[in-house]
């Protein structure tokens, strides 16, 4: 509450322009405005739409990945360097080469978004897989669990909370790689949205979508992640129960 | 009258036998050596691990099918090295071990190793930790089940089924590894220190679960411990193990009759003398790594001993 006074302050009796330096009131009339005319809602479902594809690959791809990378020498040692290289690459990096591959077109910016965040997911469950207690691999090979049941039921399980921690992961550098995409190569999308508020010279429409931008980043990183990951610390004992 | 001489001698006899099973004579003699092939054959082996620690020098031990077979020794023995290298998930760096005469490379379904640790499947409950691996030798689900609340009643566990392993005590879990391992009844069992947790009652149940298991279905058990009163209760043998480096002391034959008492003085006499064998072996290992045997009869010193100090 107090910062929020202190801008609105700032803004009324600031050197600079008001329209320059809204103050809260100000944007949160323009994000109301933009949530009326449904220009706000079309556009977070656009950018949600591609975040959920792009993501949905990236998991897919990523997770498979870093257990190759975990498991197998000959992987191991054709793709880490790679894989390590690549990740050190910004992803929006990877915008001019997507658009001279597929064009300006909805691939390209799947791409950008797989390629931010693809890397990490990899990187982050060979981690956990490498990290699993060498004790439950060996009771499981005693026990003659192996196979598809192996990995399926020892391997991923037992390295889950890594891997969970890896998507954490993922997730805001996808949501990151897809808004900068969504500013530089204009389809629909909240990108776009911030862009057609600096076109208009709205500083509040501008404020407002990034007030957005952060409160759907912050909701699926701090609530859908932060309970799925106690979820699963508490069931495999990583946590106190709470009282 | 010489129905009286009889009759006295008799009584002789018996009072001598008495005399000498409390003072734990002719109880415990060096083992003697069976015919036949035997189940494991555990020949010259050796382990040095990569810090140069040796933890197994120069070990024979032969066990039969159907032997309870106790390895006692104080920690750090090489006694977990030796099980890890007879389950398969260590190469002994020297030495040969084959079980039916094959040579052991990597687990198999033949042979189940107790961790010293409750190695658990931490995200499942107690009867998954048990189904999971039934159904994974291929047991219906309705099957596996049911043999999963049979043996979490056996290892008296029930009414946590549904528990996780986190949520129970470290002798709890050891139970559930336990009852994990008999369930899926494999014909070797590799035991390491299962019931070091465990107060002494619910050893006591253990022990007789375990022998229970045993004589019904004479499975071969290697069964690890330093509490040398528990070898004797449970071994038809016990090969007792010296530290630095790791090797074989004795190779004794356990004759008292079961069921066991831990109590009964001729036990207690016997660990005596296998706890006094072991402290005279860590002196004379201290000493110089010297070489000493138990008079186990409390007579001559058993027959020649392998040149078990030798330099390495
Ligand atoms: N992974 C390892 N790397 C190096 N040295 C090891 C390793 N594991 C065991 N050792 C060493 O080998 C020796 C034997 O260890 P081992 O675990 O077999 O003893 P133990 O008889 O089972 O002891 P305890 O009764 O305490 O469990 C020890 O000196 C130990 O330090
Ligand atoms: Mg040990």
């Amino acid at each position: 509450m107090v910062p929020l006074l202190i801008w609105e302050l700032l803004s009324r009796i600031g050197p600079w322009p008001h329209w320059l330096f809204p103050g809260p009131l100000a944007v949160a009339a323009s994000v109301v405005h933009m949530a009326a005319d449904g220009r706000l809602g079309t556009a977070a479902g656009r950018s949600l739409a591609r975040l959920v594809q792009g993501y949905a690959l990236s998991a897919l791809a990523g997770v498979p990945l870093g257990v190759l990378l975990a498991r197998s020498t000959l992987v191991r040692d054709a793709l880490r360097p790679v894989v390590l290289g690549l990740q050190a690459l910004p992803s929006i990096c990877w915008l001019p080469l997507a658009i001279l591959w597929f064009g300006l077109s909805e691939t390209s910016i799947l791409f950008v978004v797989v390629m931010g965040s693809v890397l990490a997911i990899a990187i982050a469950t060979e981690d956990a897989i490498a990290g699993v207690d060498p004790l439950i691999l060996r009771a499981a090979g005693t026990l003659g669990i192996r196979g598809a049941r192996f990995h399926a039921g020892v391997l991923l399980p037992a390295a889950l909370p890594g891997i969970l921690t890896g998507l954490k992961l993922g997730w805001s550098f996808a949501w990151r790689a897809l808004m900068a995409g969504e500013l530089l190569f204009v389809a629909g999308g909240l990108g776009q949205l911030l862009q057609n508020g600096r076109e208009l010279l709205d500083a509040a429409q501008v404020m407002g979508v990034m007030a957005a931008i952060v409160a759907i980043g912050v909701a699926v990183d701090r609530v859908l992640f932060r309970i799925l990951e106690l979820r699963v610390r508490r069931r495999w004992g990583l946590v106190e129960e709470p009282a | 009258m010489w129905r009286q001489v009889g009759r006295r001698f008799a009584r002789l006899t018996q009072a001598v036998r008495r005399a000498r099973r409390s003072a734990g004579i002719g109880l415990l003699t060096p083992r003697v050596k069976r015919s036949g092939p035997p189940k494991i054959d555990v020949s010259r082996v050796g382990h040095r691990f990569g810090n140069q620690v040796v933890a197994l020098h120069d070990v024979n031990i032969e066990v039969h099918a159907g032997e309870f077979v106790c390895l006692l020794g104080p920690s750090g023995c090489g006694k977990t090295t030796l099980l890890y290298a007879l389950a398969g998930h260590l190469e002994p760096s020297g030495g040969r071990i084959t079980i039916d005469g094959l040579r052991v490379k990597g687990p198999g379904p033949d042979r189940l190793l107790v961790f010293q640790e409750p190695a658990l499947f931490p995200w499942l409950n107690v009867r998954q930790n048990l189904v999971f691996p039934l159904r994974a030798r291929g047991l219906s689900r309705a099957e596996a089940d049911a043999r999963a609340r049979e043996y979490v009643a056996r290892v008296h566990l029930d009414g946590f089924e549904e528990t996780l392993p986190h949520q129970l005590s470290g002798g709890m879990r050891m139970r559930v590894q336990l009852a994990r391992a008999l369930a899926l009844d494999p014909a070797v069992l590799l035991m390491d220190e299962p019931f070091a947790a465990l107060d002494a009652q619910t050893r006591g149940h253990m022990h007789q679960l375990l022998q229970q298991v045993w004589t019904r279905d004479r499975k071969t058990v290697v069964f690890v411990t330093h509490d040398v009163r528990e070898a004797l209760v449970l071994g038809d043998r016990v090969v007792v193990m010296a530290a630095r480096p790791g090797r074989v002391l004795q190779d004794l034959d356990v004759r008292l009759e079961r069921p066991r008492d831990p109590d009964d003085e001729a036990l207690v006499e016997m660990s005596r003398r296998i706890r006094d064998e072991l402290r005279r072996a860590e002196a004379a290992g201290a000493a110089e790594g010297q070489d000493a045997r138990i008079a186990a009869d409390g007579a001559a010193p058993l027959g020649p001993a392998p040149n078990l100090g030798a330099p390495l």
